[in-house]
Order: structure tokens, then C-alpha cells, then sequence
């Protein structure tokens, strides 16, 4: 059976991770190799690396820090974070990464989406979205890590993100992220059900009953969480044990 | 051990070489007819298009050279599907392959249970009949992305459940195949490259 899936999302700056993650079994926990090779000998399924640098050195930084983590993990991984061209997603792809996630420049080009699919496979595009429930009820889709709202609606965004090719759905609720009070189950659910691709689950994870609600309620084909797991809120065995418990599938390692 | 990754137009290739290394093995990444030829070891990886990878093969007369292959190879995801008779990912539906297995490859069909297309993730592998999976725990988990599956036939030696079951893993005279990545399903993957490596 297709276990759910598992990822710890790292943040990435000049190719350090960022500050304030605290580990005590590995070395150097600002090296983003020996963190991931961490929390995959810990269970996770797939990592997600998310450079947060804006200069443009930082970005090379990142490339050559793709080509570390491809070298030295042996499980899947996403990178995400300034990627706006098609030549951007060759170079990551170049570097072994497996997947790239767009979010803000598939808003502004949903071509980007169309020709990652053409010339790479849908399998390596995932499709980020950020978006917040409105008081009108509605889901609006935001750009530049939710600083500017779009006309995007994110139902409609996400079935035409997969018309368009995408591989994934990587779907954030503004609303949960950060809260800890649980994912955005009701949504989420919606969203498995009206696309025919996997929905990755992402923001509100505070304790391990939240997993199994958004995967039971939430029907995500997997969990995204960062902090949580950085700082030893949850650590992945004992949470991947309490859903496998749970009826859940699991990968336990 | 001399050990060569074939080299052709499909993405991801890099991925073996790595997990290879890992393991204490430096392979060549090569499109050179005599050197697949000469190999002790051959590996024929990738994620592709099933049409478009065909037709690179024919053109530069790769179709050939692997179903004529003696030594051990392992085909990996396209690499084990372009292996079988023929496959649906194609313009017209139906493209010829390189017959290497009998069986054939077809899209999943989602239904009303299992909805998702690509199968994607972590998955157990089941009726294990081939050397390549001597020393796994029982039903391992391996990691997919795939949208085609190839059908349970006389050459099956693995079976995993995605809307139904179908051939996880394929293996005839020298060849063998797995549809799973094993370069990028952590230990476990590790094992059945060993194995591979170990064979004679």
C-alpha cells in the first residue's frame, strides 16, 4: 500500500540552514547535507530545501549545495525558492535534485508550469500555493510568501496549475502556518478530491493527532511541517510510529 | 568491477552514478556502444517519455546494443519499461519497445478507490522471486514516481498494489529491471544495488 508521506521542510540562506535549528546527535546542524542525512535516517520520505536568499551569490551557493545534498542523500528531495525561468529549474535538475517547486513565478507565468512538464516530466514540477481564507470565504492565492495578494482563487488555481502539468500540489494555509492548531483540513480535503494529483499538506502541524486529522480529514497525500521537527516538538519515528498505530500507512525505518 | 550508466536523453541519471558511488563504485556515464558492450555491469536508468526515449535508442542504434547485452543489466523505471514488449506512452497509444520482456506497459486508469496519477511515493514490494532482493525485511518500502505500470507476466519477480497489482520488478536470462528508484530508496535501495553489483 502507498504510505503517507512524511517531509520536513528546511529553509535555506547562503546555503547554511537558518539560524535557531537545534539538534544535539549531529555536528553542524547549520549544514544542510548533515541535517538532511539526520532526519533521513530518522524516517522521513522526502526533504524539502527551500532557499530563502535573495542575492545572487547566494543563489550559486545554493546550486553547488543541490549537488552536495543529491551526492549524499539517498532519499527523494524538492528544492523551491527563486526559481524563475525555465533555465533555473535545468540548472537544480542539473544538479540532482528530483523535484522543484514554483510558487510566485507560476503565478505570474503559468507557462513556466507547461514547459517545466514539457521538458522535464510532470513528475519533477511541484506547484506551491499559498493561500488565505478571506472573510468573503474564499481562498486567495498570494504571492512573495504571502505579502501580495493575487486574483488567483486557489480551487481554480490548482486544477489549472495540474491541467497545466503540474506533478504536485504543495498547498499552504496562510491561516494555519505558524498556529499549530492543525492543518486546513476542510480545504485540504477538497482539493484531494477535485485534482488527480498528490496534495502535499502544509501549515498548522503542532502535535502528532494533527497528522492524522489531515490525513484522515484532510486527505493529503502528505504532511509538510519545519519548526516542529527542527526543534524536537515531534521527532519523525515516534510520529511516524503513533500513525502507523493509527492505521495510517507508514514507511518505518 | 568495470561498471557503465547509459547515457541517453533522459533526466535523473545522475542519481545512480551518486547512489553507486556511495557504495564504493565508480561507473561510467556513457553513450559509447563499445564501451556498454564491454562492461562488466550495465545500468540503463532514467525518467522519460517512453515515444521520445524509443526513438533516441533507434537512432543511435542503442535498441540494438542492449537486447544484445550478455552481462548483468538493470533497467531502472523508463529503463525497465522500455525493456517490455510495447507501452501506451505514446501519441497514437502504443509505441514498440525493445521486447527484451514479454510484458506489457499501460497507464493507470484511476478509479473510484485510488485517484492519483502519478503513483507517487513509498511503496511495498511483495513475491519476491530474484537474487537482486536476497537480505530485505519483509514487505520493504521503495520509492515511486510513475504514471505507466508493466503488466504481471512469466517474467515477474516482484508484484506492488497501486489500483491493482503489477510487475514491481522483471527478470530474464542477464536482464533484470525494478520500477522503483533503488538510487533513491535509502537502505533499502542500497541493498538491492549490492546485490546487482555482486552478481556474476
Amino acid at each position: 500500500m502507498l504510505a503517507k508521506r512524511i517531509i520536513p521542510c528546511l529553509d535555506i540562506k547562503d546555503g547554511q540552514t537558518v539560524k535557531g535549528i537545534n539538534f544535539v546527535n549531529i555536528r553542524n546542524v547549520g549544514d544542510p547535507v548533515e541535517l538532511g542525512a539526520e532526519y533521513s535516517r530518522q524516517g522521513a520520505d522526502e526533504l524539502v530545501f527551500l532557499d530563502i536568499t535573495a542575492s545572487h551569490e547566494g543563489r550559486k551557493t545554493f546550486v553547488d549545495l543541490v549537488r552536495r545534498i543529491a551526492q549524499n542523500i539517498s532519499i527523494p528531495f524538492t528544492v523551491g525558492g527563486g526559481i524563475h525561468e525555465l533555465s533555473d529549474v535545468d540548472k537544480l535538475l542539473g544538479a540532482g535534485a528530483d523535484k522543484v517547486s514554483i510558487n510566485s513565478a507560476a503565478i505570474k507565468n503559468p507557462d513556466l508550469i507547461s514547459d517545466v512538464a514539457k521538458n522535464f516530466g510532470c513528475q519533477v514540477c511541484t506547484v506551491a500555493i499559498d493561500a488565505k481564507l478571506d472573510e468573503s470565504g474564499e481562498w486567495t492565492c498570494y504571492l512573495n510568501g504571502g505579502r501580495i495578494a493575487t486574483e488567483k482563487k486557489l480551487f481554480s488555481w490548482a486544477k489549472e496549475a495540474q491541467e497545466r502539468g503540474a506533478g504536485e500540489i504543495l498547498f499552504t494555509s496562510m491561516n494555519h502556518d505558524g498556529v499549530k492548531q492543525g492543518f486546513a483540513n476542510e480545504a485540504l480535503a477538497r482539493l484531494s478530491e477535485s485534482l488527480s494529483i498528490p496534495v502535499i499538506a502544509s501549515g498548522g502541524a503542532g502535535k502528532m493527532e494533527h497528522f492524522k486529522d489531515v490525513f484522515e480529514q484532510g486527505k493529503a497525500d502528505a504532511a509538510l511541517a519545519a519548526s516542529i521537527f527542527h526543534f524536537h516538538e515531534i521527532a519523525i519515528p515516534d510520529l511516524k510510529k503513533y500513525l502507523s498505530n493509527e492505521g495510517i500507512p507508514m514507511r518505518l525505518v | 568491477m568495470n561498471v557503465v550508466i547509459i547515457k541517453y536523453n533522459a533526466g535523473n541519471i545522475f542519481s545512480v552514478d551518486y547512489a553507486l558511488r556511495r557504495l564504493g563504485v565508480n561507473a561510467e556515464i556513457t553513450g559509447d556502444i563499445e564501451k556498454i558492450q564491454k562492461a562488466d555491469k550495465v545500468i540503463f536508468p532514467g525518467v522519460g517519455e517512453a515515444e521520445t526515449t524509443m526513438k533516441y535508442l533507434k537512432e543511435h542504434s542503442l535498441d540494438k546494443v542492449i537486447k544484445s547485452l550478455r552481462q548483468p543489466t538493470l533497467g531502472i523505471c523508463i529503463g525497465m519499461q522500455l525493456m517490455c514488449q510495447s507501452s501506451e506512452e505514446a501519441a497514437n497509444g502504443k509505441v514498440e519497445c525493445l521486447g527484451i520482456f514479454n510484458e506489457e506497459v499501460k497507464r493507470f486508469i484511476p478509479n473510484a478507490q485510488i485517484n492519483k496519477v502519478p503513483h507517487m511515493g513509498w511503496n511495498t514490494i511483495h513475491d519476491l522471486k530474484s537474487t537482486l532482493f536476497e537480505g530485505l525485511p519483509d514487505n520493504p518500502y521503495f520509492y515511486y514516481v510513475h504514471s505507466y505500470y508493466a503488466t504481471i507476466g512469466a517474467n515477474t519477480v516482484a508484484t506492488t498494489d497501486y489500483m491493482h497489482p503489477y510487475s514491481a520488478a522483471l527478470q530474464k536470462d542477464n536482464f533484470y529491471a525494478v520500477q522503483f528508484h533503488p538510487e533513491k530508496s535509502g537502505s533499502m535501495g542500497e541493498i538491492i544495488l549490492k546485490n546487482f553489483l555482486n552478481l556474476c
